[in-house]
């Protein structure tokens, strides 16, 4: 088990109802952080077009998460 | 350079931080806030973004720009908070040698932070109704799809 805190923004805040909070869950990559998250709160969002980052870094959906990483969860971007 | 703020964004201020005796060309490109969006009247946008984050990219996206298009100067900022409908939501702008690079260079940063940038918009439509841009799921809500 690894505890991740996960941030969520936009669309994914409002579904999850929280800003942020801390889990304690079996994940070996981003994606799985996602997926666990997902059902938690029942998202649907594709997660090709999602984006996510590691303890502030833009990272991929294969990228390795560790015990005590952050995980932001970027619903689909916007900006302009 | 790249910046976000909540305060209005002054085009005429920003254009004259670019200015450089050994720039020939400058292009700039304000994205505004528009009433409607896929056949939805639109009262206003809500802007989110993720400042640590956003700025960090948007540096790697001038930094992309300038080894591609090689200018003077590129300068970026985006606002975010509640914006009414006319509100300049992002500027870029670009000083270079000869308007070319100018242009692509501003062209590029522009189409790259609208897909790369952790921003989010809400908009708010006259029927009450909001949606994120760009998510399906909360566009099925608010459209009744």
């Amino acid at each position: 088990m690894k505890t991740i805190t996960v941030r969520y923004f936009a669309l994914f805040r409002e579904q999850a109802g929280v800003d942020e909070e801390t889990l304690s869950l079996e994940a070996t990559t981003a994606a799985d952080v996602f997926e666990h998250t997902k059902d938690r709160h029942g998202s649907s969002e594709p997660a090709g077009h999602c984006k996510v980052a590691i303890n502030d870094e833009m990272a991929d959906w294969s990228s390795p998460v560790e015990d005590g990483d952050t995980v932001l969860l970027f619903p689909p971007v916007a900006g302009g | 350079m790249i910046r976000m703020t909540t305060d209005p964004i002054d085009p005429d201020a920003l254009r004259r931080e670019l200015f450089d005796p050994a720039a020939g060309g400058y292009c700039a490109f304000e994205g505004w806030v528009r009433n409607e969006n896929e056949g939805h009247e639109v009262l206003r946008l809500e802007y989110e973004g993720y400042e640590p984050v956003a700025i960090a990219e948007g540096e790697k996206i001038l930094a992309e720009a300038a080894g591609k298009f090689p200018s003077l100067h590129a300068h970026c900022v985006h606002r975010t908070g509640m914006l009414e409908i006319g509100d300049c939501a992002v500027w870029v702008g670009v000083a270079s040698a000869h308007r070319d690079e100018a242009f692509k260079a501003c062209r590029y940063i522009i189409d790259e932070l609208k897909h790369r940038l952790p921003i989010w918009k809400k908009e708010h439509y006259t029927n009450g109704d909001s949606g994120w841009v760009n998510c399906e799921r909360c566009a099925e809500h608010a459209h009744g799809g």
